[in-house]
């Protein structure tokens, strides 16, 4: 991604700006995808330069977080969700390699059946009366976040004849900037469903990885959950990190 | 300097409702602040149809044009129960309304811009989010001198980022495709 260059606003405040990283994401125009057909815009985009509005994000507290938010096992009184326990985790860093500490994750899922505790969600898998697959976590100060929960099934949806959506969990993150915004979905390693999936192939091919967790036995539990490891990397600024910064954490295979 | 790839964006679903809207979610301010303005609008797709699975996130200065932010060093005056960030996802019949206070001018690089809320819409069958500017009918000097606005050159076009006034605030409608298409932003 290029380098962009730094900018002041004419009172002379500095104004980083964000890389754009447009080869990263799916396009809003989506044959594979129908619903796409009458939900993009047919005008082409305006370019925003970045200015104080698009830099700047809430900065939300830790009171946005309950003590089990981040446990989608320990919601419910009386019993634990079925299925396969596993505890997700990893770091959000931005491109250029920053930890992006103290910034919300959000997630949500469907139960180990594959269904949605949603009114809309009707197809014939059984609600799990202890999950309701709704997640918070804050990254600590170095950037990692951690949930607890069971593995979501498949589940069919009307796109195409016979399709189904990859087990996946939606994830919601604010990073630290407007620009950094980012709404997205993790997969499990080796799906056998991506191949006929549009949401995984409308993202440019050699982007699609990004979005598959990788299992990560080494964190595993004992006689308790495996583990999912997945990064996430949100638009940076284009420029080197000082000197301290720049030992980043790399994946521990 | 290495790079790191981003991480892709993807839709969120028909089953938002589950995991996005908080209870406080569109209120941008405290119900009962003085000077708190309502936004309100509709969303709608290429067909004119109302859409009912959308989120609408709002992204604000203060009313001084301020952000309580790491990156705004001028720092925020505190403007109690304010908090510059609304989110609230379409009803049944598509529409949306957060509760904030008017910002004011933000500084541009040549100048102040035009007061402005930044808007985001997410929503099923959207790969990834579109993002328009609101901007106030009543500051008609202040937006013919936004750069912003300014690189937007159709006139009608540009018509679709200046809200409506409505008896509680502000109305702004959201076209996704088609007649009176809103204009969206690369950022
Ligand atoms: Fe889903």
């Amino acid at each position: 991604m290029p380098t962009t260059p730094e900018a002041r606003t004419g009172s002379g405040l500095y104004v980083p700006q964000y890389v754009r990283d447009h080869d990263t994401h799916p396009p809003l125009d989506y044959p594979g995808y129908n619903s796409t057909a009458l939900r993009h815009p047919k005008r082409p985009l305006t370019l925003l330069p970045h200015t104080l509005t698009e830099v700047t994000s809430p900065v939300l507290g830790h009171e946005r977080v309950g003590e089990l938010d981040h446990d989608l096992t320990r919601q419910h009184e009386g019993g634990e969700p079925q299925g396969q326990r596993i505890t997700v985790h990893g770091q959000v860093r931005d491109s250029d390699g920053r930890p992006v500490p103290h910034t919300l994750v959000e997630v949500w899922q469907a139960n180990a059946a594959g269904r949605y505790r949603h009114t809309g969600d009707n197809w014939p898998a059984p609600l799990d009366p202890y999950f309701t697959g709704v997640g918070r976590a804050m990254t600590d100060a170095e950037g990692f976040y951690r949930f607890v929960t069971v593995r979501p099934g498949a589940y069919p949806w009307k796109n195409h004849q016979n399709a189904w959506r990859p087990a996946h969990i939606h994830f919601s993150l604010f990073g630290q900037a407007f620009t950094q915004r980012l709404v997205t979905q993790m997969y499990f390693p080796d799906d056998p469903l991506f191949f006929q999936d549009p949401m995984w192939n409308s993202v440019p091919e050699e982007a699609r990885e990004r979005m598959v967790a990788r299992f990560d036995y080494g964190s595993t539990e004992p006689e308790w959950a495996l583990a999912y490891r997945w990064d996430i990397v949100l638009r940076g600024r284009g420029q080197t990190p000082f000197e301290s910064e720049e030992e980043i954490a790399e994946d521990d295979e | 300097m290495s790079t790191y790839p981003t991480t892709p964006s993807q839709t969120v679903g028909p089953y938002l409702h589950i995991g996005l809207p908080w209870p406080d979610g569109p209120f941008a301010v405290d119900e009962g602040t003085p000077g708190a303005v309502w936004i309100r609008g509709t969303v709608r797709d290429g067909a004119g149809e109302l859409v009912a699975d959308a989120l609408v996130e709002t992204w604000q200065a203060d009313p001084d044009g301020r952000f309580d932010h790491p990156d705004d060093p001028r720092g925020a005056r505190s403007y109690p129960g304010f908090r510059a960030f609304g989110r609230c996802p379409t009803d049944g019949e598509g529409s949306y309304g957060i509760l904030t206070l008017k910002p004011g001018a933000v500084p541009g690089p040549d100048g102040d811009q035009a007061p402005h809320i930044d808007v985001s819409v997410f929503a099923r069958g959207m790969l990834h989010r579109v993002v328009t500017r609101l901007y106030f009918p009543e500051e008609e000097a202040a937006n013919a001198a936004d750069p912003v606005l300014a690189s937007v050159e159709d006139p009608e076009a540009r018509a679709t980022l200046v809200a409506g006034t409505a008896p509680d605030g502000y109305r702004f409608d959201i076209r996704l495709q088609g007649e009176g298409e809103t204009v969206f932003f690369d950022i």
